[in-house]
């Protein structure tokens, strides 16, 4: 029973709310664990609705993969960083493509002027490619691909690269990024109209089940959603709605949701509270493992599975006193091991900035290591399951996913929703409430608002944007454009833009072109003349 | 003010300038927003026809300078003139080059946005 107690004005506290919205009080004891879930049972981890983690083990087993965002300048130098990171431990490779491969421009088209391997590297060919994994086995290293509005193209140049160096795609692993619904709320590559950048997702998701059916042809990105203002809860309510409109829209093309769900994965974002980032991951695999079961009736396991990377946090990240990214991603290494991670990132602790060094990117990688090798993380399973706290926030945090969930059904579903610009509009007002908040002094961040520098001198070294690898990227393209069979990729491309008219499963036709050496914008070029371009809704 | 916001080149990254949307116009100002990826000549077709004060480039994959040239020759090539300021991730080093460009004023991520406003409010009195 809830009684009343008469505080003196002294003993008075401050009320704390997270940015969630949810109200923390001072104390939680074992009353409330079972007040918000009457008849609750205990929770295994490997056990429906895997609260505690998809295994049983977890990284008693083995550890959380380490997979740091990497990519610059041409693939000749990317290569060279591969091969660091690799020689440093690294498990498993995150590429970063430059702005205009996402955006499906060849590294010679005007609008790509100035942005040929500045934020990532440049692809034009499945040559880049080649060039880009030589030396690295794809059976050992698993490949993530950060690729969206072209990447039923690039997700092609890797099945090209694989089949081409004699791996069998039927056992190929790596995951494509490939969340375009994501692209339209947050980080902005989007090309094609929502329906028809939905059609291609499903495209990949159909291939893969029946060809690559190891490969995560998605990973639905609560991540970007977040760092353009999303609170925890919108992250994982968003996310879910994307991971469920492209698991409906698989489903209209007589495909059994067991045979693709188990490969759909996500990608999370971590920064703030540390027990708000944890619930938020527990309670996000209760609600998906319900969701999948009670409304998609899998009667697979793994299809249950909430599997993630979780780490990055670049929005936490601060350009004011830099090393102190350092012991921010420290934390967020702690939150997403403790959260059950299965893939972890970090942001390099200058990434604010520029693209990373060699050695704040090892920085990075050792903060992991030490995590894995000191801090004895790996030793037990879910280590805050059963605090009172942690597991009353869980409760409370899925039944606000759930209800966040219910608001966009009311929007007539994600898609909609991100196609009038409804959610974008949602998101960027809450971006702007919570910069009021930072420059109120409502939320806090060292360095910035609080514990200020006057004077604060450069530390970081900045990466020079390499002109000369951008030209002779140019000169490459050009090369190989005069060497290849010209008449058949004129052919392949007819094929391709004939599959997109009669609205069939392009990656067939894809595959085939890239590896004649069609070029991303060429093939992008194709099916914008068929698809035509998105059209953004202008909504502040 | 009316205040032309413009986001050119490939770079996706819109939490800044809808951020600065939204505070420009809570203090009164009119704002208008390109949308993402325009090209520096549709922007400057937009201005012509919109006819703002001032203009806004946001800016964070690194163009900014060849981008800041671009809009320069085009506003040169078409003989108008619109007062224009950058924000976005610009290193402080970068901001004299800008300058040459004719850009007004750079704003490095990390500004205040209340820092912009104030700018973008007392822009007629100080030019």
């Amino acid at each position: 029973m809830e009684t009343k107690t008469t505080v003196s004005k002294k003993e008075e506290i401050k009320k704390v709310y997270l940015e969630s919205g949810l109200e923390v009080k001072p104390l939680y004891t074992f009353q409330d664990e079972y007040k918000i879930l009457p008849g609750f049972k205990e929770e295994l981890p490997g056990q429906y609705p895997f609260t505690r983690g998809i295994h049983p083990l977890m990284y008693r087993k083995r550890p959380f993969t380490i997979r740091q965002y990497a990519g610059f300048a041409s693939p000749e130098e990317t290569n060279e960083r591969f091969n660091f990171l690799i020689k440093n431990g690294q498990n498993g490779l995150n590429v970063a493509f430059d702005l205009s491969t996402q955006c499906g421009l060849d590294s010679d088209d005007p609008r790509a002027l100035g942005e040929v391997g500045r934020v990532g590297m440049a692809i034009d060919t499945l040559e880049d490619f080649e060039i880009a994994f030589n030396g690295i086995d794809l059976d050992k290293i698993t490949v993530s691909l950060t690729i969206n509005g072209s990447a039923i193209v690039l997700m092609a140049m890797y099945f090209a690269l694989a089949e081409k160096r004699g791996y069998d795609l039927s056992s190929l692993r790596g995951t494509a990024q490939n969340d375009i619904l994501k692209e339209f709320i947050g980080r902005g590559t989007w090309i094609f109209p929502v329906d028809k950048s939905v059609k291609l997702v499903v495209d990949t998701i159909e291939y893969c089940a029946k060809n690559v059916p190891k490969y995560s042809p998605v990973s639905v990105c609560g991540y970007h959603i977040r760092e353009s203002g999303a609170n925890p809860v919108q992250e994982m309510a968003y996310a879910f709605c994307i991971a469920k409109a492209y698991s409906d829209e698989t489903m209209k093309r007589n495909i059994d949701i067991d045979e693709f769900a188990s490969r759909l994965s996500f990608n999370f974002d971590i920064y703030g509270n540390l027990f708000e980032q944890i619930a938020k991951f527990r309670a996000g695999r209760r609600l998906w493992a319900k969701i999948m079961r009670e409304e998609y009736q899998t009667k697979k396991e793994e299809s249950c599975w909430m599997r993630m990377i979780a780490g990055g946090g670049g929005a936490g990240l601060t350009k004011e006193q830099p090393e102190n990214n350092i012991v921010r991603s420290a934390y967020y290494a702690l939150i997403s091991a403790l959260s059950g991670t299965q893939t972890m990132a970090l942001c390099s602790y200058d990434e604010a900035f520029t693209i990373p060094t060699e050695k704040s990117a090892e920085i990075a990688l050792r903060t992991m290591q030490i995590m894995i090798n000191e801090m004895g993380v790996c030793d037990t399973v879910d280590p805050l399951g059963g605090s009172y706290y942690v597991e009353t926030l869980t409760n409370e945090m899925e039944a606000a996913i759930k209800s966040e969930m219910a608001k966009v059904d009311a929007l007539g579903g994600i898609i909609e929703g991100v196609a009038t610009g409804r959610v974008q509009e949602a998101v960027s007002r809450q971006a702007y409430e919570r910069e009021k908040a930072m420059q109120d002094g409502n939320i806090l961040k060292v360095g910035v608002n609080c514990y200020k520098k006057e004077e604060e001198k450069r530390t970081v070294e900045f990466h020079p944007y390499n002109i000369e690898a951008a030209n002779n990227q140019v000169k490459k393209l050009k090369k190989k454009r005069a060497e290849r069979n010209n008449e058949l990729v004129k052919q392949l491309l007819a094929i391709v833009k004939d599959d997109a008219e009669k609205n069939v499963n392009l990656m067939p036709s894809i595959i085939a072109a890239v590896k004649e050496y069609a070029t991303v914008g060429e093939i992008i070029g194709v099916l914008k003349e068929v698809y035509g371009e998105y059209d953004e809704p202008i909504f502040f | 003010m009316k205040v032309l916001l413009a986001k050119p080149g490939l770079d996706g990254h819109d939490v800044g300038v809808k951020v600065l949307a939204h505070a420009l116009k809570e203090a009164g100002h009119n704002v208008v927003y390109t949308g993402l990826r325009k090209s520096v000549e549709e922007i400057v077709r937009q201005a012509t026809a919109e006819k703002p004060d001032v203009i806004g480039l946001s800016i964070l994959s690194g163009t900014h300078q060849i981008l800041c040239e671009k809009l320069q020759e085009e506003m040169q090539r078409l003989n108008i003139s619109i007062p224009w300021i950058v924000g976005g991730n610009i290193p402080a080093d970068d901001v004299e080059a800008l300058r040459k460009t004719g850009t007004m004023e750079a704003f490095p991520t990390g500004t205040q946005i209340d820092t912009v406003v104030n700018y973008i409010s007392n822009f007629k009195s100080q030019n």
